[in-house]
């Protein structure tokens, strides 16, 4: 019989990797929901933004706060410049979701080439520190960006839900051409989305640089859990993507802890085949 | 059988010899190589997730062929090694060992980085009758083909003889372990040696508190390490691949616990030395920068080049560990069966590697065991003030282990 103590750590856990899970899928949601876009290069942005937080901090020794502040302007640009070309060559749908693994490959090789295939890794005294909760520890840098993906999901939510910005853009999504015949510019929201959405990708980078360790090969690893996150979540939904992406990672943590580790892979898509059966209305 | 004994001892001694004089003859400084050049094919893992370890091996084996070209290179010919990139994929490095051989007609082959990849090199090498010297093929039992010959001596049974120098360091402490956590890969290789860890472990009374298994690229080691901390053993037995043992003790180091002592499988050096929860960590070897291994043949030659071209290519741990000695005697005894047949004959060569004893960067080889391998010669190595140093056996330690 686990103790309570194993319990409640793989809740915890399973909570805070979740966080991980939405907040990598928030990209890919909005992308894929409001811009009609299956941009899987977020997970190379992400990538490439934690190698990029490793350098600052490894070799100019910048914390990490400022790599924030020096990356997240950088790919929202990046990311508008990215949309922009996209919708020059009339890139959606399944043609999107080709052209952006490409563009995956593309960054996993310019990695390569200046970092190598061997594994970066941060060092610093911070990153493994936890506070204690009882008998339960809670890491600091998960914890953080558990909760800046909750505030990022929360503070997308609420302007897609209640600004005219976001009302906009949703019936763009919808209906493209009526909402054009309201005044609604398309275009410039939807540069404005694929900005927002690789600057979240270069957040949940710099949390990848300070909670795991680096190689290229890596961003792979990501794709299918948070492919699951982004369809049981609901597309364009980034409230949603976190509670998946918080649904999985529990249900993940739980196996780990109850029956083996080797289990948990198969319950992301195990919830989300049993999801797909049942077609809840959120679906 | 007295007779086949001795039969046998004088095989291995003129083998020995044979050996030795072969790898002798290609060390002095001979005139540039001329000709037609003699091509070597091989593929490593440039990309995908065994890009990190192949690294290694590629700096080691361009170290290895400007080194031969700057003697006289293969039978006075020119070396040029063909490197292809299997992208860490078994089918793509089949294929591309095909391609090698019928299209690019090397006139040698040598192995590519991993189990899997080798496996599949494998069964290319038997259909077209080429020799095959391999460096880290973890599962020897299925190492069939007759031709293909190991450069890390991990004997015929590593499952069985691994596991025995660890227990046997950890029994000579103060406090003998009673109880062991396993976590085990489930990568073919890594799942092999700690199913005989654990039946190691079963024959000296240890006790086995708990045991997982993980999949390959897991992400999450939160729960994993909860299970360990709540199961309190006195040994954990971390049968990983790579950055895996790391990401595990860090997961630990996040609900405060540090197991009392951890050995690790395959363990990537480098992240593990520099961690701060790495410090004692063990882990096991065949060669390590220190006495009497710097000693060996090509040792000396080796280190300062690799240092070199380490940093160069960005490798952060640019240290000459088992990896590199693995694949730098893969070279050797290329080099020492062409120079001993003085042919590229691959039938030639093979039978003569199969009766000799051979003085190499992984120490002194042999393979007439089962499929080719020799006795297995791992030792156990420990992180001790963030440098890696063989701690057991004792007649060949750096230092003494820790054992808290």
């Amino acid at each position: 019989m686990p103790s309570f103590t194993l319990l409640g750590q793989a809740l915890v856990s399973g909570v805070l990797i979740g966080g991980l899970y939405g907040l990598l899928g928030l990209g890919l949601t909005l992308s894929w929901g409001l811009l009609h876009l299956i941009n899987i290069a977020y997970f190379g942005l992400a990538f490439l933004s934690a190698y990029l937080t490793y350098h600052l901090g490894e070799v100019y020794h910048l914390p990490p706060w400022y790599a924030a502040a020096l990356l997240v302007p950088a790919f929202f640009a990046a990311g508008v410049a990215l949309h922009w070309t996209l919708a020059r060559f009339r890139v959606a749908g399944l043609v999107s979701l080709l052209v952006t693994f490409g563009l995956i490959v593309v960054v996993e090789a310019v990695i390569q080439i200046v970092w190598t295939a061997d594994f970066r890794k941060l060092e610093l005294p911070y990153l493994t520190a936890s506070a204690k909760l009882g008998p339960v520890y809670l890491p600091y840098m998960e914890l953080t960006a558990f909760l800046i993906a909750a505030a990022l999901a929360a503070g997308a939510w609420a302007v897609l839900r209640y600004t005219y910005f976001g009302k906009a853009v949703r019936a763009a999504a919808e209906e493209p051409s009526m909402a054009a015949a309201y005044g609604i510019n398309h275009r410039a929201n939807a540069l404005l989305i694929a900005g927002l959405c690789a600057a979240s990708a270069a957040v949940a980078g710099i949390f990848i640089a300070l909670t795991t360790t680096l190689a290229p090969s890596q961003m792979f690893a990501w794709f299918g859990v948070v492919f699951a996150v982004v369809i049981i979540g609901g597309l364009g939904n980034p409230l949603g993507a976190l509670v998946a992406g918080v649904l999985i990672g529990v249900a993940e943590s739980m196996t780990m802890a109850l029956i083996a580790p080797a289990w948990a892979p198969v319950v992301a898509f195990s919830l989300l085949i049993a999801l797909l059966i049942w077609q809840p209305r959120w679906l | 059988m007295a007779k086949r004994v001795r039969r046998a001892t004088r095989r291995a001694v003129l083998g020995g010899l044979a050996g030795t004089a072969a790898l002798a003859a290609a060390y002095p400084l001979r005139a540039a190589p001329s000709g037609a050049p003699v091509r070597i094919g091989s593929t490593l893992a440039l990309t995908g997730p065994l890009a990190q370890t192949s690294l290694i091996h590629k700096a080691v084996g361009e170290i290895y062929v400007e080194l031969l070209n700057k003697k006289d290179g293969l039978l006075g010919r020119p070396v040029e090694w063909v490197l292809l990139d299997d992208q860490s994929k078994p089918d793509v490095a089949r294929t591309l060992y095909e391609k090698l051989v019928t299209v690019d007609k090397v006139d040698l082959i040598i192995g590519p980085y991993a189990t899997g990849n080798i496996l599949a090199a494998m069964g290319v090498a038997q259909r077209y009758g080429k020799m095959l010297i391999q460096h880290t093929f973890g599962l020897p039992h299925l190492a069939k083909y007759e031709m293909q010959f190991p450069s890390s001596p991990i004997g015929p049974e590593p499952n069985k003889t691994a596991p025995i120098p660890v227990f046997d360091l950890l029994q000579k402490s103060k406090t003998p372990p009673k109880t062991i956590a396993v976590v085990a890969s489930k990568f073919p290789s890594t799942h092999f040696i700690a199913q005989g860890f654990r039946a190691e472990a079963e024959k000296r009374k240890i006790k086995e508190v708990v045991y997982l298994e993980y999949e390959f690229g897991t992400r999450d080691w939160g729960a994993i390490a909860a299970r360990v901390k709540d199961a309190k053993a006195d040994f954990l037995y971390c049968g990983a691949l790579g950055i895996e043992s790391v990401q595990l003790l860090d997961a630990l180091k996040k609900i405060d616990y540090a197991p009392p002592r951890h050995y690790h499988q395959f363990t990537a050096p480098g992240p593990l030395m520099n961690a701060a929860e790495g410090n004692h960590a063990l882990a096991y070897t065949y060669f390590e920068e220190h006495e009497p291994f710097t000693s060996r043949p090509g040792a000396k030659e080796m280190l300062p080049l690799y240092r070199d071209k380490a940093k160069a290519m960005g490798i952060p741990y640019p240290f000459f560990d088992f990896q590199a000695a693995a694949s730098g005697t893969a070279w050797q005894l290329l080099e020492a069966a062409v120079v001993a047949t003085k042919s590229l004959d691959d039938k030639k060569m093979a039978a003569w590697l199969k009766g000799a004893q051979l003085d190499t960067l992984m120490g002194k080889l042999r393979f007439d065991g089962p499929n080719n391998h020799g006795p297995d010669l791992s030792v156990v190595k420990q992180v001790i003030d963030k440098k890696w140093v063989v701690v057991w056996p004792e007649n060949v330690a750096g230092a003494k282990a820790v054992l808290p």
